[in-house]
Parts: C-alpha cells; structure tokens; sequence
C-alpha cells in the first residue's frame, strides 16, 4: 500500500495508491461536482460529471474511478469541463420535468442543485420520458420514473448495500431502464435514501412539506432491535416526519430496515397513555402522579412491613434507556431492599 | 468465514443482515444452521437445515471431526483455554453418524462443514434466539463458546461468538443491573465488598445479599402469594411469556400490580396502577446495542399529557419512601452514577458520546472504548474455559397426538406485540395478520392451501390462523410469530425454562394442525 504523489489544481498532494481522483481531491477539501457518486457505493461513472483534466490525456476523465498515478497532474476546474458538466446537465433536462413546485425533493435535491451552479436557466420545450420499465407504488415509496437520472445509484444502493436485488438494468427501446421487482422489496428505503433526485419519495405520510421547513435534524438511536442503528430525525412543527439512516455513522453506515425507517410515528398515537390510573370499582380512574406514587409507596411500605422486601418483585424494561433502568434497579435494591429485579433478556 | 446459527437475520436484525450479504458479495463463505430455509440462506456457501433443539448434536459432532482428524487450533486450545481434556472425552462420544440420527444431517455433510469451517481464517460465529430459548440454551452458549476456542477463532476481529441481541437495550438492561444477582457493571450482589461499595454510593445500610427471583419465578409467586406487589415496568407480559393462559392466571393473582407504560395493553388490564411513561424521542439517555456500544437517544418532541421520563417516576416513589436522590436527568445519573459505579463504564461520559458512541470495556476518560473482546486469547476469568456438554431433547417433542414442533420468533414488518409497530402508518399494511408457515410438503398432504385457516392445537390453549405454505419451513414444522394477539404463538408454547438461565422455550413445543 504505497502513496503516490501527484499535482491537483497546482497542489501537491500524497494519496494511498489505490486511491481515486475523486478521493486524493477531497482529502484536501478540493471539490469535484459529482451525480452518481456516492461515498457508500462503487463509484459507477456513468454520469460524467466529476470529469477532470490529466495532462497528457487528450480527454477528461471520470474522478470518480480513475486511480491516481505518480506524478499526475490534474485540473478539476476550467472553461472546458465546465462546459462538459453544462452539456451534460442540459441533457438531462432536456428529458426531465420542470415540475419542481410538487416534487418532495425540491430543495434537496443534487439535479436542481448543479443546475444552478452551471448557471442553466433556461431549457427548451423538455420532453420528459420514463426511465422505468413501469412506474410503481408500494405502501411506503413512490416513483417519477420522468424524474430520473439514471444515475443508478438506487439499482445499487439495493445490490451492493442491501443485498436485496429488487432493482435492476433492463435495456429499453431507447436505452436503459430501470425496472423493480415488488416482490423482493422489503420497503428498506435505501433506494430513496441514496436517489438525488424526486424519483424516488416516500409516501409515509399525507403530511406535506418543503424540505427547508425541517426545523431539525435529531440524530438518535433506534428504538427497535439490538444494532442499534443511527438515525436522523427529521423534525417540524416539534414532530417528527421523516427519518433517514445516518451517513457515515457507525454501526449501520446510514443503512436502516422498514421499522428503522418508518416504525417512528406510534409516538403521536392518540392511544397513548396520558395520566396515571388508579384501578377502582373494577375499572380505572384518572389520578396525579402525587397521588399514584403516594399509593404505591404506601403500599410497598405496608408489605415490607407485614412480608418484607421480598415480597416485592419488578421486571424492568430492556427497551427504554440505560437510565431507566438503573433508577429501577435502585429503586429495588436501596429503597425496597430487594433483589428481586429482573428484565426480559432472558425471553 | 460467517457461520450463522438460530438467527433468521434478514428478518429480526436486517441491517446487520446487510453487512453479511456485503462480506458473502466480497467473498466471504456463510454457512447457515436453522432449521428454516430463511432468507440469508439464499447467500450462503451452505444451508444445515437441523431439527431444532438439536444444535449441541450438531456441534459437538463437527468438534469430534476436528479432533479425530487434527484440524483444530492446537496452538490457541494449549496456550489460551483450559478443560481440552473434558470435552475431548465428550465430544468422542458423538461421533457425526450418531449425531445424523440426532440432528437430521447427514454424517459426510456434517465432516465436510468441520473441515469446510476451518479451512479459513477469521471466522465469525453469530447466533440469536434459536441458541439460547430452549432448555438447553445455556447449554448451547457454552457449546458454541467451546466451538469456537477449539477453532482458535476468538479474541480477533472478525471471529469469536456473536450474539445479535433481541431488543435494543436488552445488552444495557443487564449492565445497569436489572438482574436479580448483580449490581450495575456485574458486580454480584453476593459479594460484601460490592455491597458496601453500593451502599456507600447510595448512601443506604444492609443492602440484600442473597440473590433475588428471575421473571418466571416471580410470577409463580403471583399465585402462591409470595409475591405481594409486583412492578412490571414496559413489558406487555400477557401477550411475550409462554402460555397465555397460564401467564393471565398469575397477573389476575397478583394483590398489587402496577405497570408503566406508554400505551394500554393486554398486561395492563391488569394493573392496579398505571403510570404513563416518556417514549423513545421524547427524553434523553443512552442504549447499549449488540456490540456493546452506548450512543445517544435524543429528544424529539414531549412525552403527551402528565406522561414523564421512567427515571423521573421511580424517583419519585423513592421519595415517597424517604429517599432523596441527587441526579435530577438521565446524563446526571449517567456521568455520576452509572459510569462511576461501573467499571467498565468509567471512561464514558455524556460528553464523550456525541458521535458514534463508545463500545465497553472502557476503563477510563482516554480510553478508546474496545472493539472485540478476549484480544489476544485473554478472557476475563485468565484462560477460556472448556464445558463438556451433553445434548437434551427440547422439553417438549412431537409425538402421535400432537405430531408438529411448533417454533416461533419475530417477523420483519413488526416487532413483538406490536404495541409500536402496530401504530405506524403502513406497517399494518405491510403485515397485515398472523400466519402460520407450514412446509408445501404437510400442507399438500392435509389439503390445505395457502390463505386457509386452519388450527393450531398445543396441550396448553389453540388458535385460528391463516396457513402460509412457504418452502422456508421443513415438513414436520409450524412457525409462528406472536405479533398478533388473537393468533398469537404464545396460546401454544410450552412454559419451560432453561435451568440456569430460565430462558422459555419459545422454539420448541409440539402441536397439532386441522383443517378447518
Ligand atoms: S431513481 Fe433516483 S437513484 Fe435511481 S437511477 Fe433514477 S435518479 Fe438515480
Ligand atoms: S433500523 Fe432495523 S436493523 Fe437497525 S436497529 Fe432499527 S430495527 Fe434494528
């Protein structure tokens, strides 16, 4: 595992052998437009955007998969290629709806961003065409097989990160398309984690709202199963609306499953228990934590008295946090006097 | 190398599953024991479909192979373990063509997966509930343990034993201490030098020292009378312990039962108080996942009416009694509670946490938090320790009146009793009912096609449920799932417990099937 030593925009710059363009450049925070590149997939270059001069070379060359040589001397910035980038950008307008205004993914999305910085404003009469085999709608996602790029990132978000093969490349009259396959979905949602544009949305809720309206992002832990997985709450008006797997954060490295991504909204549930409840004339009635917790101390008095501690038993809960459970378990033993504390590891 | 065994992955821990399917796509052999034809199976080198309960069989047969042909790590068994000797002399005893008769598989496959197993370096062991809920799940712990020091795979990265942990914080649950013998950090509350350090910190005298009841003996207790006032704090009982009705009669026993909880459900029917609780994203703390690792779980939005944090509620009581505890918020009782007391804990402090968390051991406030366990062949007793175990039949087996074995665990769509899962837009939607799988192969026999409801019978209660005629499962098995209350898989199972553990043994018990 050498390091290589080229020039990048007239800086010297070391990278690891095996390393790419794309990489070497941002190691020293030069930025390189890219489209279908994401860090979490093999770079595909298949857009053309990340493009960037090596002399020597008559034509540019993709970033993204281009490994590094000694003594390279590279250019990711000039008229040239930023002419390229515009042809490349025009292109796909030229196929794609300007239907920005009911697109959930106005605001963030990587096509409307690089067209405004390769200053596009302006594209003739677009003729937008499908890029899938057949538009589709499953419980929790969407498709605007118009809004596509093509830049496959979601065809291998689901092969390469998920393992799942529910999409895939099928050739097309007028070139590739994408087709989906219902029943090797799973509804993980890393196809629309990782699409940059509005061709993939979720459909959890009726609720609307333009992406600059998320108020905070709250990164948090998954309140399911024992990964552990790093999640982003995506909150608005003090709700939570929408979560995304954290990028780059260990253990998941972004990726969540369907409970991960959408089992979040049984917070709001009208059905949520609100007050404390006494049980009385064989039903319940509300009461204040004042009262509830004088009752029950009462009651643990009463027994310890008349029993002692070790007529008291409780089960914590290996769901809610550390803390809890700790208070529980102090509960018992200092306050109760007993051992009798258990949780449900063992079922 | 990735052998995986009793974890439908794909299923109950997905994202890890995807990292599996990542190292298989990158090279990697997977190995796949279940009794199921589940989904990571479609990615393996090889699929062992065992008769379930028979994994100590199984393994301890590919031990005699490894043995008997010298394949084993010589090298790590004579300077990192001790007791060799003992499980040698057990492990001659299975030789594979008994085992086949035990476990199903036949003896030239079960050499060729030894030989195939140790053939390359790292390999990684991860198992899940289809170890430990059975009879003999201890038995099956200590069996893979010694599996895995005979093939020299522990203390590195990519091997050693791997358990997936069902919930999310059951991990943290044990390290904070709800268990009836250790305090926070695993320190027994039989020893006096604990118990003093504990009382000092409490500020309390006479702390308990014998060790207390385990679940399944404290809701015996319920009906005997010895447990007066029993505390169930975010369990749904009634619907997650073996036999339902057996479990119903003990909470309807109960003189004083209180639950906390975020929604009503079959346990709290129950209570004679409910205490409404804060949910995930609606206060602050920590969990502790499978790897050991604490991170963060943050605010979202405000617990809904008079609900309040759990810490809040039990110090409350606590005040009630006459206690006044200092930590007034989850990090105040983590930074100066929990990581004092826990020596493993030490070095993690709220502020240390704001990224991806720390993995314990993690002594002090330099320390890196560690990664794998046992570096360098070191356990935490000095030397791994061999067990000789023998292989016991589940408590439960088929015979001419209740011919299946019925094996049960959670599906991708919910999670458990569905208290959250079930209150989520789309998820009902994705899984809708429960159904129980049976093999085209019984199902062909006894008409019954695909949709149909039939009739799941066991010695303890029965249930109507839709058939789903799947290859996943083997002739001679129903699988069932217990998301559901009216068809949930507990009106079947059989209350036995491990005898160390007292573990259920939700993966075996026998029943009948009827067309309707
Ligand atoms: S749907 Fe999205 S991710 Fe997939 S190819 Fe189209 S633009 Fe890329
Ligand atoms: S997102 Fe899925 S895999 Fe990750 S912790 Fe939550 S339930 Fe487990």
């Amino acid at each position: 595992m050498g390091v290589v030593k080229l020039t990048i925009d007239g800086r010297d710059v070391s990278a690891p052998a095996e390393s790419t363009i794309l990489q070497a450049a941002q190691s020293m925070g030069i930025r390189i437009p890219t489209l279908c590149f994401h860090e979490r997939l093999k770079p595909a270059g298949s857009c053309g955007i990340c493009v960037v001069e090596v002399d020597g070379n008559p034509t540019p060359v993709t970033s993204c998969n281009t490994p590094v040589s000694e003594g390279m001397t590279v250019t990711t910035h000039s008229e040239h290629l930023f002419s390229i980038r515009q042809e490349i950008l025009k292109g796909i307008l030229a196929h794609h709806p300007l239907d920005c205004p009911i697109c959930d993914k106005a605001g963030e999305c990587l096509l409307q961003d690089l067209v405004v910085e390769h200053g596009i404003t302006g594209v003739e009469s677009p003729t937008p065409t499908t890029k899938f085999t057949s538009a589709y709608s499953k419980t929790m996602l969407k498709s605007w097989p118009e809004r596509c790029v093509l830049c496959l990132r979601c065809v291998r978000a689901c092969s390469e990160i998920q393992g799942h093969y529910a999409l895939s490349v099928t050739e097309g009259p007028d070139g590739p398309q994408i087709s989906y396959d219902a029943d090797k979905c799973v509804s993980c949602g890393e196809c629309i984690q990782l699409c940059p544009t509005g061709a993939l949305v979720e459909k959890k809720t009726d609720l609307r709202w333009r992406n600059w309206e998320i108020e905070n992002k709250v990164r948090t832990t998954c309140p399911y199963c024992g990964v552990g997985c790093q999640q982003l709450l995506h909150i608005k008006d003090g709700r939570i609306v929408k979560v995304t797997g954290v990028e780059d954060a260990e253990p998941n490295q972004g990726r969540l499953c369907v409970k991960g991504r959408y089992g979040f909204d049984f917070i709001y549930s009208d059905e949520r228990l609100k007050t404390p409840l006494i049980r009385e004339n064989g039903g319940f009635r509300e009461a204040s934590f004042d009262e509830a917790t004088r009752l029950v101390a009462r009651k643990f008095k009463e027994i310890i008295a008349e029993s002692g501690p070790d007529a008291i038993a409780g089960v914590s809960c290996s769901r809610s946090i550390n803390e809890d459970s700790y208070q529980m378990q102090k509960l018992f033993r200092a306050v109760i006097g007993t051992n009798n504390i258990d949780n449900c590891a063992r079922t | 190398m990735i052998m995986v065994i009793g974890s439908n992955m794909t299923e109950a821990h997905p994202v890890a599953a995807t990292f599996i399917k990542n190292a298989v796509a990158n090279g990697a052999e997977l190995i796949v024991v279940d009794p199921r034809r589940h989904k990571l199976c479609d990615y393996a080198t090889l699929h062992l479909p065992l008769k379930v309960g028979s994994d100590i069989a199984l393994l301890n047969a590919m031990m005699h192979v490894l043995i008997k042909e010298d394949l084993y790590d010589r090298r790590f068994v004579e300077s990192c373990t001790m007791g060799f000797d003992e499980v040698k002399e057990k492990v001659m005893e299975y030789p594979p063509e008994r085992a086949a008769e035990i476990c199903g598989i036949d003896a030239e496959l079960i050499r060729s997966t030894a030989r195939r197993f140790v053939s390359i370096k790292p390999a990684m062991l991860c198992y899940t509930l289809g170890i430990t809920e059975h009879t003999c799940g201890v038995n099956n712990v200590l069996t893979v343990a010694n599996f895995q020091m005979l093939t020299g795979n522990m203390g590195m990265e990519c091997g050693g034993v791997n358990p997936l942990r069902g919930q999310n914080n059951v991990q943290g649950a044990c390290d904070m201490g709800a268990l009836p013998n250790v305090f926070p950090g695993y320190q027994a509350v039989t020893n006096p030098d604990a118990r003093a350090k504990f009382e000092k910190a409490w500020g309390v005298k006479n702390l308990p020292g014998n060790v207390g009841l385990m679940i399944p003996q404290m809701m015996e207790g319920l009906v005997d009378k010895k447990i007066r006032a029993f505390y169930i704090f975010g369990e749904n009982l009634a619907n997650t312990e073996p036999d339902i009705h057996k479990v119903e009669h003990e909470l309807s026993s109960a003189e004083f039962l209180i639950c906390q909880d975020i929604f009503p459900n079959e346990t709290t029917r129950f209570a004679h108080v409910i205490f409404p609780a804060a949910a995930w994203s609606e206060n602050e703390g920590t969990f502790a996942n499978s790897e050991r690792r604490i991170s963060r779980v943050r605010t979202a939005s405000p617990p809904p009416g008079l609900a309040k944090p759990n810490w809040w509620i039990f110090k409350e009581i606590a005040k009630k009694m006459g206690h006044d505890w200092e930590s007034d918020s989850a990090q105040e009782l983590w930074d100066n509670e929990i990581s004092v007391l826990a020596p493993n804990l030490m070095g993690i402090k709220y502020r240390r946490l704001e990224g991806n968390g720390l993995q314990w051991p993690c002594p002090h406030e330099e320390h890196p938090g560690t990664c794998f366990l046992h570096q360098d062949g070191e356990f935490t007793c000095g030397l791994g320790r061999f067990t000789p175990v023998d292989w016991t039949p589940p408590a439960e087996v088929p015979d001419a009146e209740y011919p299946f074995t019925l094996s049960t665990g959670r599906r991708l769509y919910h999670y458990h009793t569905r208290t959250q899962t079930g209150r989520c837009e789309g998820l009902n939607d994705l899984l809708g009912e429960e159904s129980a799988d049976i093999s085209p192969q019984d199902a062909s026999t006894m008409g019954i096609e695909s949709h149909e409801k039939i009739k799941v019978k066991s010695r303890r209660g029965e249930v109507i449920v839709k058939a789903r005629v799947t290859p996943e499962v083997p002739p001679g098995m129903v699988w069932m799932a217990f998301h559901f209350r009216e068809n949930c898989a507990n009106w079947l199972t059989n209350a036995a417990f491990d005898p160390v553990s007292f573990t259920a043994e939700y993966k075996a018990c026998a029943v009948q099937i009827e067309k309707l």
